[in-house]
């Protein structure tokens, strides 16, 4: 077996290397190059190192220049947020970057596709006020509003009508477009090449604005997904890539004690959780005919219960995870303590609860599982799957790589999964909005739970227009308070971060787990 | 002379007993079978039954205290506190049942096949025969991934882990056929002339008669040795089947997915867990090809 891993590993080395290549493996691929059709952390790394947002993050989380130099509130009108664009910008094909691009590209992240809208949700109009100003009107005063462009790419308006690219490729019904497999982006790598799931090469920008301003040590990145953790491990022992972003838990200390390597450690802003459809009367996989087990409140509690995140930390995780009581890591605007303790009650109170609810001879019903996107997420789920067993529930594993596994999410196909998720905005009401939200045209896109009521909606909704920050902190309080008894979710843990490389490449781990290699040096 | 007496004097059973290699073989096999058999009553713990699994448990190395649960695994667990040697024993069960299985199903298919293309000859051989040459210009094991991969497709989610197993037998039976066809067309081709085929037409025997009643036990032979290293190979082609994801689901580990399991903890010392698996498939499929191999060499006239 060992030969076969190093078999494997030694293919993904044929061309040799320059000096400034960085090889760069994680699990998984980028879903798409399409910036709008994917809400999702591993496609807005890739993206990232292509495309660039008005404002980005630092590695501490504070708001940092990117496309937009400055941004403030109107003086004379608190709804409106006036952006100036930094001059002197060319696109990859050598087209200037403008306040048009801007107002092109969020308004096709405001489009029926998109899988951005929820960020956007509060704005009704985007103006360009000169060639490098850009307004946005929302509907009422919005003072977070910057913390939701971190993520949002700016496209080139000409560059996407050229390729039939104006509409946002429509990722969950399994289209393919010109903008899913070709970019032409700001950022400081131009696309080279692109084999979605096998290797994509992204060479360095000659016009790229920031030069001077960051190392730009990479001039060339290879980019290999490795599904396989042992695999993995193997190719950044062996040399044959340079940063991994994924350590498998359980081989932390072996690339740390291998000559050369070092593994650099934070944790991530990312919670895991599972979810259950509670909004059918009726499940598909399950083994009643005519109820949802899930929709009773108690049978969520006893999972809730039967849920021993100790030991899921302790054996899977080996310790790298911080296990959780609410779906947002202590980054985020909205987590306290006392929200995030960990839920209470033995075995035997679950196992009560669910003869209260009448299901006492328990019932059967699938899970569906990413096996590529998370750290241990296929064994995590087998761990759950074995501790539901406990409370009488039956589950059937169904764990497929993430290209597979998020559009049952997205597309509601789903009645029991797992689900993480990272907040770039920092604060709760983007938890709210794509999970929380009932599902509408505009927001509640990542809520497969069909969870959603009239009340919570409302509070939710009220957020974005909230300036009296104590009242909008109350309200989130109260959200996540009536998340907790309603027990809408399954918090497990919130993610650790492991990225291996070599002593030589020097990197500031990201807590969005967003490398950006720009920002990388090279010894 | 009883039935046994006459067995335990026959060329056959005198050319074993004068073979340590095949007794030793047999007895390796015939250990694992009633392991794998008995499997409900030898096996410790059922690690089909996820509810039965202590987390707390994972990793314990062999013959060593759990030092959360105390308890102890004659191989160790695994990553989710599945003892080793349990799950060994009835992984053992679904490796030898889909390997049986298919073997049978690959020679039902192709001993019909061969026996007809043979004795008819002409076209039916030709299409036959052309069939069996496209099939060989694949990879078994493609073919194999090929039938799952519809087959996974076609299946309702909520059966696909029962289903499973069945659709291994089905890929590794249909991938497996060509072999025994070959081999039984040539030896039926051979035989279809000889006087006795003649007699038996003469006597106004319908054709599928003479086939299974005349010919079929006289080319049975060589198919036993075919079907004898076929099982090594259907073996090994679940167990690889397995090991790339797309066999026996993790909760019902086949040897094969074991393997998968343990390769992840390769290179964190965690060695039990692929290796009692490993060694438990090599031990399995060398012996039943040892087997195969001396049985070849016993009936073939030509090597004796």
């Amino acid at each position: 077996m060992r030969t076969l891993a190093l078999c494997a590993a030694t293919i993904l080395t044929a061309a040799p290397a320059a000096a400034e290549t960085l090889r760069w493996a994680r699990a998984g691929d980028g879903l798409t190059l399409d910036p709008h059709a994917q809400n999702e952390g591993g496609t807005h790394t890739l993206n990232h190192q292509i495309y660039e947002p008005l404002v980005l993050r630092d590695t501490d989380g504070e708001l940092v220049p990117a496309l937009a130099t400055e941004w403030e509130v109107s003086e004379d009108d608190p709804t409106v947020w006036r952006f100036t664009l930094r001059e002197g910008v060319t696109f990859h094909d050598g087209a200037a970057f403008t306040a048009e691009d801007v107002v092109f590209s969020f308004e096709r992240a405001l489009s029926d596709n998109s899988a951005m809208k929820e960020l956007l949700g509060s704005i009704t109009e985007i103006r360009a006020v000169d060639e490098h100003m850009v307004e946005f009107v929302t509907d009422g005063p919005n003072p977070i509003l910057p913390s939701n462009f971190t993520n949002l790419l700016v496209m080139d308006s000409g560059w996407a009508e050229e390729n039939d690219a104006v509409e946002v490729q429509d990722f969950a019904g399994g289209e393919t477009t010109h903008a899913a497999m070709n970019a032409n982006g700001t950022g400081a790598y131009v696309v080279e090449s692109r084999e979605p799931d096998t290797r994509t090469v992204l060479t360095q920008f000659d016009g790229y604005w920031g030069q001077g301003e960051f190392p730009l040590d990479v001039t060339r990145i290879d980019f290999t997904p490795i599904q396989n953790p042992a695999t993995r491990i193997a190719a950044l022992l062996s040399g044959e890539v340079d940063f991994i972003q994924d350590v498998p838990v359980q081989d932390l200390s072996r690339v740390e004690g291998a000559g050369g390597l070092v593994v650099r450690t934070a944790p991530q802003n990312r919670s895991i959780f599972f979810g259950m459809e509670q909004g059918k009367d009726d499940l598909e996989t399950d083994s009643i005919e005519g109820e949802n087990p899930f929709a009773d409140v108690r049978v969520r509690r006893a999972m809730n219960m039967a849920v021993d995140r100790q030991a899921i930390q302790r054996i899977v995780m080996r310790g790298q995870s911080d296990p959780a009581g609410m779906i947002a890591p202590p980054f985020v605007n909205g987590w306290s303590e006392a929200l995030d303790a960990l839920p209470e009650g033995s075995l035997e109170e679950a196992q009560a609860l669910m003869e209260e609810a009448g299901y006492g001879d328990g019932f059967r019903v699938q899970m569906d599982c990413p096996n590529d996107r998370y750290v241990n997420d296929e064994a995590i789920c087998q761990a759950v799957v074995g501790m539901m067993g406990r409370i009488g529930i039956t589950v059937a594993l169904n764990a497929v790589p993430k290209a597979q596994f998020f559009p049952l999410v997205t597309g509601d196909d789903t009645e029991f999964y797992l689900v993480g998720w990272g907040v770039p905005t920092f604060d709760s009401e983007y938890v709210f909005n794509f999970l929380v939200h009932s599902r509408t045209g505009d927001r509640g896109s990542w809520n497969a739970t069909g969870y959603g009521n009239a009340e919570v909606d409302g509070m939710i909704e009220s957020l974005s227009s909230e300036i009296d920050e104590g009242a909008r902190d109350a309200t989130i309080e109260a959200i996540w308070e009536r998340m907790a008894e309603d027990v809408v979710y399954l918090p497990l843990h919130n993610q650790v971060l492991n990225w291996g490389m070599r002593e030589s490449v020097e990197a500031e781990v990201d807590p969005e787990d967003q490398p950006k290699f720009k920002r990388f040096s090279l010894q | 002379m009883s039935r046994m007496a006459r067995a335990w004097d026959s060329d056959l059973a005198y050319g074993f007993r004068r073979s340590p290699l095949a007794v030793l073989s047999l007895a390796v096999l015939l250990m694992l079978v009633a392991g794998a058999v008995l499997a409900p009553l030898v096996a410790p713990t059922d690690p089909f039954d996820p509810a039965s699994l202590d987390l707390m448990n994972g990793f314990t190395p062999p013959l060593t205290e759990n030092e959360f649960t105390g308890e102890r695994f004659l191989l160790g667990t695994d990553d989710q506190g599945r003892d080793v040697f349990s799950a060994i024993l009835f992984g053992m069960r679904i490796s030898l049942m889909v390997g049986v299985l298919a073997v049978m199903l690959a020679m039902v298919i192709g001993v019909s096949l061969g026996l007809v293309a043979g004795f008819r000859g002409g076209l039916v051989d030709s299409v036959v025969m052309r069939a069996a040459d496209v099939q060989l210009t694949f990879p078994a094991i493609l073919v194999a991934m090929l039938i799952f991969g519809v087959a996974k497709g076609i299946t309702p989610v909520e059966y696909r882990d029962q289903m499973a197993i069945w659709v291994l037998v089905l890929a590794i039976g249909f991938s497996d056929w060509v072999q025994f066809a070959r081999v039984v067309r040539g030896a039926t081709m051979v035989e279809r002339d000889k006087d006795y085929v003649q007699a038996a037409r003469l006597t106004g025997r319908g054709s599928l008669s003479i086939m299974l009643r005349h010919v079929l036990p006289n080319v049975l032979s060589p198919v036993l040795v075919i079907a004898t290293i076929s099982l090594a190979l259907a073996i090994i082609a679940e167990a690889t089947l397995s090991f790339l994801g797309v066999g026996a689901p993790p909760t019902q580990p086949s040897l094969g997915t074991l393997i998968r399991i343990g390769q992840d903890f390769l290179f964190s010392g965690e060695w039990w867990i692929l290796a009692f698996p490993a060694a438990t498939l090599l031990a399995l499929a060398l012996s039943v090809n040892l087997l195969g191999d001396w049985l070849r060499d016993t009936l073939n006239p030509r090597l004796k």
